[in-house]
């Protein structure tokens, strides 16, 4: 496993020093230059240098990131929490994502948009990504890697369509790249999204301790799917697979564990957000699945009858 | 500077040919050749063929427009093509949205003129992204419902903050639908504006009271210019709410004659006759 000297939060700060003082581009958003400047991702630049603080309206903010993203400059928008998206997404998902194929008007943005979990009740926590997932013309994206998250701005900087990035603050730490886990006539593949990529890696070595042959295949992009040969064809030896998401099952998580079904016959089922709303208070938490719950599940289903 | 007479026949000669346009796709649209939802803007044709004179009078050239759903003659106004038009009603891939947009998301790169989404007034904060972006003189237009949206009372407010050069053309026509504004609000849109420490002008469509509410001053910052109008037509598609409705139009013809009303309508049955 390849590791880089900067961590995800330093690489995401370079990138948007870059993209502001040499790409001519800028950053919109709320509080971006208060205490913490953003979970650490951003450097401490102000409106003279293209970091824009927007008001706190945030289905506005939208907009105005969406107009400056028409003109050409390439704005990258930062959402503080990605559940902040129900007020944030629709100017975005409607015009900034149609603008290409209605009118043949690119609307090139880059959505920061970052989750987190643990105590921060029933919108803040977690990831939505499935909110944009159903729309056209968006792309979405989940690095959890420094490495990936430069790959992500590169194509960006070469391309023209709307980026959502879903990016996770439990990953900022990160400075190791995440490698797919390949074994020989797996029993069963992983497919894990954004921050259940750690805790999928985790079981895998678990399981593997237990004997049990289990592949992981880390799922960058979401739309459109990046999903590797190797994946189908182990998909289609094991036949069993599950899809792993910090964003509730019904939506990414059973589209995408519906398409690798429809592709291989296999049976794949999901993981993530339980179907409740999160509280505060750790006892009504709704957290995405940990290593040893995906254990469990890898298991149960491993030894239901039928599984070999 | 007053309104000249030779500016005025400008004027007349550019809300003819939206008059004559939105005529034309009336009766297209009864008889249903035009097979699509659309959105006249006859009787508020004053308003763009005013602005854009005034823009024209004062040599701004580099600007941006942001258009409402009920664009038509904002879209001719400002030297949109009526072919494009055209074909964009007929739904074909050579009209001026692809043949995607229809009536409500109309635009032309060509005159500066962005697209509509349909998500009423979500064009006031995209308006006010692409001035803060750019910094190009912008004019937003809006209706009166349209411009009750909180998102776009948000973008009144930015605008102010960062004293945009973008003017928020409301175009009042006191209807979203049918439910008029005393139904739906207390408050008046110039006033909301000045809250925000803008400058505001609440003026009838009169080409002569909008030219003389303007100076070139409010050019250099944001500008919200309420125009209270009238909507000749059903909000969506071929049908009259009040035959009796005042028509502006009608009275400019009486002063000047009929002759540029008829030619426009000529010119517009030739232009439809070569697509139908």
């Amino acid at each position: 496993m390849g590791k880089t000297s900067l961590n995800l939060r330093d690489t995401i700060k370079a990138i948007v020093r870059r993209h502001l003082l040499e790409e001519g581009g800028i950053a919109m958003g709320q509080c971006l230059t208060a205490v913490g400047w953003v979970g650490g991702t951003l450097p401490e630049l102000y409106e003279k240098d293209g970091m824009i603080e927007l008001s706190m309206a945030d289905v506005a903010n939208g907009g105005f990131a969406v107009g400056a993203a028409l003109t050409g400059i390439r704005p990258i928008y930062v959402i503080r929490y990605q559940g902040f998206n129900w007020f944030n997404a629709p100017i975005i998902i409607n015009y900034a994502a149609k603008s290409k194929e209605i009118w043949g008007v690119p609307c090139p943005l880059f959505v920061r948009s970052i989750a987190m979990e643990g105590g921060i009740g029933p919108v803040a926590g977690s990831s939505h990504h499935s909110l944009y997932y159903r729309m056209p013309g968006i792309k979405i994206v989940s690095p959890m890697t420094p490495r990936e998250y430069s790959s992500v701005y590169d194509s960006f900087m070469n391309d023209d369509d709307v980026y959502y990035v879903s990016e996770h603050r439990k990953s900022f730490d990160n400075k190791d790249d995440l490698s797919d886990v390949i074994v020989h006539q797996p029993q069963i593949c992983l497919f894990p999204i954004s921050i259940t990529r750690f805790a999928a890696l985790e079981a895998a070595k678990v399981l593997k301790e237990m004997g049990y042959r289990v592949c992981v295949y880390n799922i960058l992009w979401l739309k459109p799917l990046g999903i590797s040969n190797e994946a189908i064809r182990d998909l289609k030896i094991s036949g069993r697979g599950i899809v792993l998401d910090d964003d509730y099952v019904d939506g990414v998580a059973k589209s995408i564990a519906f398409d690798l079904a429809s592709q291989t016959g296999s049976k794949l089922s999901v993981m993530g957000l339980e179907d409740r709303t999160a509280g505060f208070h750790p006892n009504v938490d709704n957290l995405p699945p940990d290593s040893q719950k995906i254990v469990e599940r890898v298991v149960e289903i491993l030894t239901q009858k039928g599984a070999y | 500077m007053p309104l000249l007479d030779e500016t005025k026949i400008k004027i007349f000669e550019k809300a003819c040919f939206s008059r004559a346009f939105e005529e034309k796709a009336y009766e297209l649209a009864q008889n249903s050749t035009i097979k699509m939802p659309i959105y006249l803007s006859a009787g508020q044709e004053f308003i763009s063929a005013t602005l854009a004179s005034y823009l024209a009078y004062n040599s701004i050239d580099d600007y941006q427009i942001f258009i409402q759903h009920r664009g038509h003659s904002t879209y001719l106004s400002f030297g949109g093509s009526p072919e494009a038009l055209v074909l964009e009603l007929l739904g074909h891939k050579e009209g001026c949205a692809n043949g995607m947009g229809g009536s409500a998301s109309i635009q032309s790169r060509q005159a500066k003129i962005y697209g509509h989404d349909g998500l009423m007034g979500s064009h006031g904060p995209i308006a006010v992204g692409a001035c803060f972006a750019n910094k190009k003189f912008t004019l937003c237009f809006a209706g009166d419902a349209a411009a009750e949206e909180d998102y776009f009372l948000s973008a009144l407010g930015w605008a102010s903050t960062k004293n945009l050069p973008i003017w928020f053309i409301i175009e009042d026509n006191n209807l979203s639908i049918l439910t008029e504004k005393r139904v739906r609000r207390n408050w008046e849109m110039a006033d909301v504006a000045h809250a925000f420490k803008m400058p505001s002008i609440d003026v009838e469509d009169d080409p002569s009271s909008i030219w003389d509410s303007l100076t070139p001053e409010h050019l250099q910052g944001p500008l919200l210019l309420n125009i209270r109008t009238n909507r000749k037509y059903w909000h969506a598609g071929a049908g009259v709410d009040d035959p009796d409705q005042f028509d502006r139009l009608n009275c400019w013809v009486n002063l000047y004659g009929s002759d540029v009303i008829d030619s426009a309508r000529k010119d517009i049955d030739g232009l439809w006759a070569k697509h139908l």
